[in-house]
């Protein structure tokens, strides 16, 4: 089988405070195959922003890799240089934020950006042959009548346009990988649906892959070929979509999943998971989902499950001890 | 259609903001006034004890009439009337209509004032309507809402930093009941919230309805959670009512092709592998919305008629819809 494009083994973000150091990834461990998405979804503070930023190397300080390694093509890339590791950001691997504006400059029209990224990447690229590119790149990702849009700036474009054009941006230099983090989720619906459709094309005709952090499953459904469910800083579960959308093997996924409302599916309640996430300062022992666990059992309050192999997969349960060894 | 009595009756609401530059900058560049037609002529009922949704794109006017309904802002024209009193003008008695009803906000931070104690928060509508007196038994009520909220009369002590964002909306909602309330406004209740916090709070919600007879106007842009929670749903599209039904009938049956389309979107959870029309476009500036029906420019039905006139509401086999190609049968 062929390497993995990245591959995270044990990955431990950490952030130093007065109060003590708090661990907001703890052991993660996943990969992505060349060409494939990536669904990596939980709840606000379960980790999976700061996973994305480990990768690309842009965790907010003081938040700092604290173990493990980040591997992309079988190189490590989480010890570089903050240098070496600026070329690598761009060139090899994109990145998408919620926020059309933080990658965007006000000040610059959206052509000037795209010229301007395209020729840091490759400096035998002139500035006519730049606009050309840039022009493509618009075309590509949806923007209509773009000879006239590429002199416009960015807040002359509405949320759905701007998000395309830094889809654009991270297009420029044919990167192998993009991190995608909540890329939809600021937009209307069907705007929603018109930006998943792009990535998915997108995917499919240039071969790249896709890490997609979300905190919403429906986007996960219509997108990913695998995803990881975080739960407080760990993988609960990871494993081909279909496979944890239809058939959740962690009780934090059966009742996530338990707990969305379907159009179709008239419930009385909706399934409850009792309680809330807990802060990262007061993780419990063991397993963290115990406390709000319907199925917990004695030796979940005192060991850490570590994550076992499923079909195509790993679930970090003790339910799931049984089916098998450690991964 | 149902026929029970209506709690609530809006007749051709409008409300419309001015949102020009300064005059001195008009005239100098020549600009002309700017209008946003937030909410343009809008019109439904509520029966009591139901749930009658708005869903739209944002901008369509679903928080503008949700602001309107409560009195947030006066109209520019049309009527709501209350159990079939008009609320006009006379001072004392929107007074005591409004105290029937209470609003529920999307944003569970800045509903609540940091600096007040919870139980100061969740007394206030008992204090503003002297409901009850005499600060032991306040406190009892108090501690009496916390609990049906499935917090702790302990809580009470507290301040809303204490708290995560489900169970400030768990606040804001005790502090709507302790208003006494026929009837809610909950504007986006729940999108501020993770989906397993979600689901506790639209448990609560469905739980309290039936505890004590309420009567919702709920405002969101998740289909799924509508179609979860109502009995009725209204569709907005650029400031007007575009498609209303019951909730069965809405998603069995869209009629209009922007509910079709809105459906379209619904995440495909089940993995059916569903084929979707691609939506096209962006709903355009309310500013100067197209002229005749305003999702001409993304409808596929459109027609010369479309372009010029607008379409009004009319029954068709359970639905009320304003398009002309539903009207003509072409769909
Ligand atoms: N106070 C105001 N002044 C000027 N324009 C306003 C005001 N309130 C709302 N608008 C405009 O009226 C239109 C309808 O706004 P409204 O907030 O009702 O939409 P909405 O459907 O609730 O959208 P969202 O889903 O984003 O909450 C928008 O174009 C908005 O910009
Ligand atoms: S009235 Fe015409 S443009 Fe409007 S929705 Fe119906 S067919 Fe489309
Ligand atoms: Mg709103």
């Amino acid at each position: 089988m062929a390497d993995p494009l990245l591959k995270v083994e044990d990955l431990k973000v950490e952030f130093p405070t007065r109060r003590g150091t708090l661990v907001a990834v703890d052991g993660v461990s996943l990969h992505i195959d060349p060409g494939e998405v990536l669904g990596v979804v939980g709840e606000s503070g379960a980790g999976k922003s700061m996973t994305g930023n480990a990768i690309i190397g842009l965790l907010e300080p003081p938040g700092r890799v604290a173990g493990g390694r980040i591997l992309f093509e079988g190189r490590r890339i989480d010890d570089l240089p903050y240098e070496e590791m600026r070329k690598i950001r761009g060139r090899h691997i994109g990145a998408i934020f919620q926020d059309p504006l933080t990658s965007l400059n006000p000040l610059y029209t959206v052509g000037r950006q795209l010229i301007e990224t395209i020729r840091t990447h490759d400096e035998a690229v002139g500035e006519t042959d730049a606009r050309t590119r840039a022009l493509g790149l618009l075309r590509e990702v949806g923007i209509p009548a773009a000879e006239a849009r590429i002199d416009h700036y960015p807040h002359q474009f509405s949320g759905g346009m701007r998000q395309r054009v830094v889809i654009a941006l991270a297009l420029c230099a044919n990167p192998r990988l993009i991190i995608a983090d909540e890329p939809t989720t600021a937009l209307d619906v069907s705007i929603q649906a018109q930006i998943i459709a792009l990535i998915k094309r997108l995917c499919r005709e240039h071969g790249t892959a896709v890490m997609l952090v979300t905190h919403d499953m429906g986007v996960i459904a219509e997108t990913a070929d695998r995803v990881a469910v975080m739960y407080s800083g760990r993988i609960a579960e990871i494993g081909p979509v279909r496979e944890v959308i239809k058939h959740p093997r962690h009780p934090y996924t059966v009742g996530l999943m338990g707990s969305i409302p379907k159009v179709g599916q008239r419930r009385e309640k909706l399934t409850q998971i009792e309680g809330t996430m807990p802060r990262l300062n007061a993780i419990p022992r063991g397993c963290a989902f115990n406390p709000r666990c319907p199925k917990v059992f004695a030796r979940c309050r005192e060991e850490r499950p570590d994550p076992r192999p499923t079909p195509g997969g790993a679930v970090a349960c003790w339910l799931n001890a049984a089916a098998g060894r450690p991964a | 259609m149902s026929s029970a009595p209506r709690l609530v009756e809006i007749t051709d609401l409008k409300r419309y903001f001015d949102v020009s530059s300064p005059w001195l900058n008009r005239v100098i560049e020549g600009r002309p006034r700017q209008i946003v037609k937030a909410v343009d002529g809008v019109s439904f009922g509520i029966a009591k004890g139901e749930t009658f949704s708005l869903v739209g794109e944002s901008g369509c006017g679903k928080s503008t009439v949700a602001r309107l309904v409560v009195g947030l802002y006066p109209p520019s024209g049309g009527r709501i009337a209350f159990e079939g009193k008009e609320i006009g003008e006379d001072r004392t008695a929107r007074a005591q209509v409004q105290s029937r009803m209470q609003m529920i906000f999307q944003d569970p931070y800045a509903s609540l004032n940091p600096r007040w104690r919870v139980e100061d928060i969740i007394a206030e509508p008992i204090h503003t309507r002297k409901l009850i007196e005499g600060k032991k038994a306040i406190r009892d009520r108090v501690g009496e809402l916390l609990s049906q909220v499935r917090l702790a009369p302990a809580d009470m002590d507290k301040y809303p930093h204490e708290f995560s964002g489900g169970q400030r909306q768990r606040i804001s909602i005790a502090r709507a009941l302790a208003g006494q309330p026929e009837f809610l406004v909950c504007d986006e209740p729940t999108s501020a919230l993770d989906v397993s916090v979600q689901a506790q709070i639209l448990n609560l919600m469905v739980e309290l309805q039936q505890k004590f007879g309420l009567t919702y106007l709920f405002i969101s842009h998740n289909l799924a959670v509508v179609f979860h929670l109502s009995t009725r749903v209204g569709v907005m599209y650029l400031g007007k009512l575009v498609e209303w039904a019951d909730t069965a009938h809405l998603f069995e049956r869209p009629r209009h092709p922007y509910t079709r389309m809105l459906l379209d979107t619904i995440p495909d959870l089940d993995l059916t592998g569903r084929q979707r029309q691609p939506v096209g476009g962006e709903v355009p500036s309310p500013i100067n919305p197209p002229s005749g029906c305003s999702f001409h420019p993304r409808c596929p039905f459109a027609t010369e008629r479309c372009r010029a006139e607008p379409p009004n509401l009319r029954d068709v086999s359970g639905s009320s819809v304003a398009c002309h190609a539903v009207e003509e049968g072409r769909i």
